[in-house]
């Protein structure tokens, strides 16, 4: 049974639930202050009430373990494969290879809730100041919500979303976005540029606790929830009315596509910025290995994208030490590159 | 158990581009739509299979208006092949086949999905192999495939009702070579035989005539003939509706229609 398919994916996901792991573990391990593999699973198992049996460790290993590393960790694990996972999905959803969360108002949209959030921020602080800590991810994270969900609204043809023009519109949505972003800029004091500057280039420095566990929250639901349309999604790649006539429920199916990406990508933006190129280049990937069936596709795209991001930012943390380099800067400067040699590899596969 | 319209009109731009239809498709009748460019052929196929609604009038699937069936539903009773299917995706044979099977998710064994798939691919004789990919076909050989995914569409399986399933063809032949055209009529011949009711859209008269019961022709939009394909296809009425002259000879005992040109016909 599902023969090609499950041949095709069978020894993929684990091979790539390995790379992740072992990725997790090197950025534990790895930093300002090394920490010894057995210190971490000691400290690890130490949390679950269990003795130190891999090996002792210090207390400020384990607070740097605990407090900082592995909330980070969690949190490029979360972003990374809600990325490559909606990346894959709105890829299907449009019929389009290079379809991006960015294309629906998610990054456009984050992007105004987020300068603005710097520029007009203080005045709701004076007002509100327990907000302070939750200004930025709250003001991004409605931005990103509210603009897919206009884009949804407007790309509506008598009454139904036609994907070309949701296309269309996102396009449009996103010019504007850009316009108000540049206006806002334009009001903004030199220090607020350069913080937003900084946001726009991605990073995963800000994670405590608090901000990871509801996006933790968020991207857990959405990567359950979003394989559940991987066959509809199959038979959306033949076309819309050719998907309605095998039954799917085109409405229901668009909806719910849309809302899913928009909330766990937009939830991402809040927290980490724009960091483009995973929900692009990990889906391309798994497509040439494993073919584009979305029963395999999204599940190991959401861990080969957990993997680059953990990796990546593995790099950004500690190849200028103790400076850190925005990650977004890395997954383009390494993912537009190696994008471009894969057009040029294999034209006919990838966009045919 | 039939698929029938009441009536129905299709508005589009302030012209009725379907007036006043009133067909009635019954199971195991092959029935042939001819007309010319534009009389309507593919918005009455759309119309009938759920994927517009009229304007004017309704569609009944077994007495239930149509456009009260969810997709899923409809799905296990009607399949379409449509003009032009596009995919732009390097699924393998097997895979695209398997698309079809998506209405019986949760319904089907997969030793019934696999059987399908497989006795699809047989019925259309495709020569590549399963793994070969989609987007390295020939627009014949993609054709083909697609109606194997229509076949493994309405292989119903033992735990659905065994109902009659509605067969959607438009202009199953373009692209195929006449080894094709012949496997993909006779495939619908054998499904009317089965019990299928077969709608297809033909621009052959000489195709209409040997393998359909029923000939449906549409003339701007209406229904101009219908009937037994022998009492529809006439010459006269041929003529009068693709407003070419339109005659017929005799080869092995088979009367043969053809177009004249009098521009290139001996003059008198």
């Amino acid at each position: 049974m599902k023969a090609f398919e499950a041949k095709r994916g069978a020894w993929l996901i684990p091979a790539l639930a390995g790379l992740t792991l072992a990725l997790s573990l090197a950025s534990l391990a790895h930093g300002t202050v090394p920490v010894a593999t057995g210190a971490i699973a000691s400290i690890l198992l130490g949390q679950a009430g269990l003795p130190p049996v891999f090996g002792a460790y210090e207390t400020f290993e384990e607070v740097i373990i605990l407090s900082i590393r592995l909330p980070r960790l969690l949190l490029g694990l979360a972003i990374g494969a809600t990325l490559a996972m909606a990346g894959a999905c709105l890829q299907g959803l449009f019929r389009n290879p290079l379809a991006d969360p960015g294309l629906i108002g998610v990054a456009g949209g984050g992007g105004i809730g987020a300068v603005a959030a710097f520029v007009l921020g203080g005045t709701v602080i004076g007002a509100l100041p327990a907000l302070e800590a939750w200004i930025l991810p709250l003001f991004a994270a409605t931005g990103s919500i509210a603009t897919t969900f206009l884009v949804y609204q407007l790309a509506k043809v008598r009454g139904v979303v036609s994907v070309p023009h949701l296309l269309l519109t996102g396009i449009a949505v996103n010019a504007i976005a850009t316009a108000l972003i540049g206006s806002l800029i334009f009001l903004a004091t030199d220090d607020q540029l350069r913080r937003f500057a900084f946001w726009t280039l991605g990073s995963l420095q800000r994670a405590g606790w608090r901000e990871c566990l509801p996006l933790i929250a968020v991207a857990v639901i959405t990567l359950a929830w979003l394989p559940r349309y991987g066959r509809a999604l199959d038979a959306l790649l033949l076309g819309e009315s050719e998907a309605y006539h095998l039954g799917v429920d085109l409405d229901r199916v668009k909806r719910a596509l849309v809302l899913l990406c928009a909330t766990a990508v937009g939830a991402g933006v809040a927290v980490a910025g724009i960091i483009g190129f995973i929900g692009l280049v990990a889906p391309h990937l798994i497509r040439l290995i494993a073919g584009p069936g979305h029963r395999v596709l999204l599940p190991a795209a959401a861990l080969l994208g957990a993997a680059l991001l953990v990796g990546a930012d593995l790099i950004a943390r500690t190849a200028l030490a103790p400076a850190e380099i925005p990650i977004g800067i890395l997954t383009a400067l390494v993912g537009g590159p190696f994008f471009l040699y894969l057009l040029h590899r294999d034209k006919q596969r990838l966009v045919p | 158990m039939s698929l029938r319209s009441d009536s129905i009109s299709v508005i589009r731009d302030g012209r009725a581009i379907l007036d006043s239809v009133t067909v009635e498709l019954e199971p195991a009748r092959f029935t042939a739509v001819m007309g010319p460019n534009g009389a309507g052929k593919s918005s009455l196929r759309k119309t009938l299979s759920g994927e517009w609604s009229p304007d004017k009038g309704s569609v009944y699937l077994d007495n239930t208006p149509l456009h009260s069936l969810p997709a899923a539903v409809l799905a296990r009773r009607r399949a379409v092949l449509p003009q032009e299917p596009r995919l732009a995706f390097p699924f393998s044979i097997e895979e695209v086949t398997r698309i079809g099977r998506y209405p019986w998710r949760g319904l089907a064994t997969p030793a019934e999905d696999a059987a399908a798939v497989a006795d699809a691919l047989r019925a259309v004789g495709l020569a590549a192999p399963p793994e070969a990919l989609y987007t390295r076909l020939s627009g014949g050989e993609k054709q083909r495939l697609h109606l194997a995914r229509i076949l493994a569409q309405l292989a119903r399986p033992a735990a659905a009702p065994q109902l009659p399933c509605f067969l959607f063809l438009d202009e199953p032949t373009n692209n195929l070579d006449l080894a094709g055209r012949q496997t993909c009529l006779r495939l619908a011949r054998r499904l009317a035989d089965n019990g299928t009711a077969v709608f297809a859209i033909l621009h052959d008269p000489n195709d209409a005539a040997r393998y359909a019961d029923n000939v449906w022709l549409l003339r701007d939009g209406r229904l101009f003939a219908s009937g037994p394909a022998e009492s529809v296809l006439t010459t006269p009425r041929l003529s009068e509706v693709f407003g070419v002259p339109i005659a017929t000879a005799t080869a092995n005992g088979t009367a043969v229609f053809f177009a004249r040109d009098p521009s290139h016909s001996p003059s008198k």
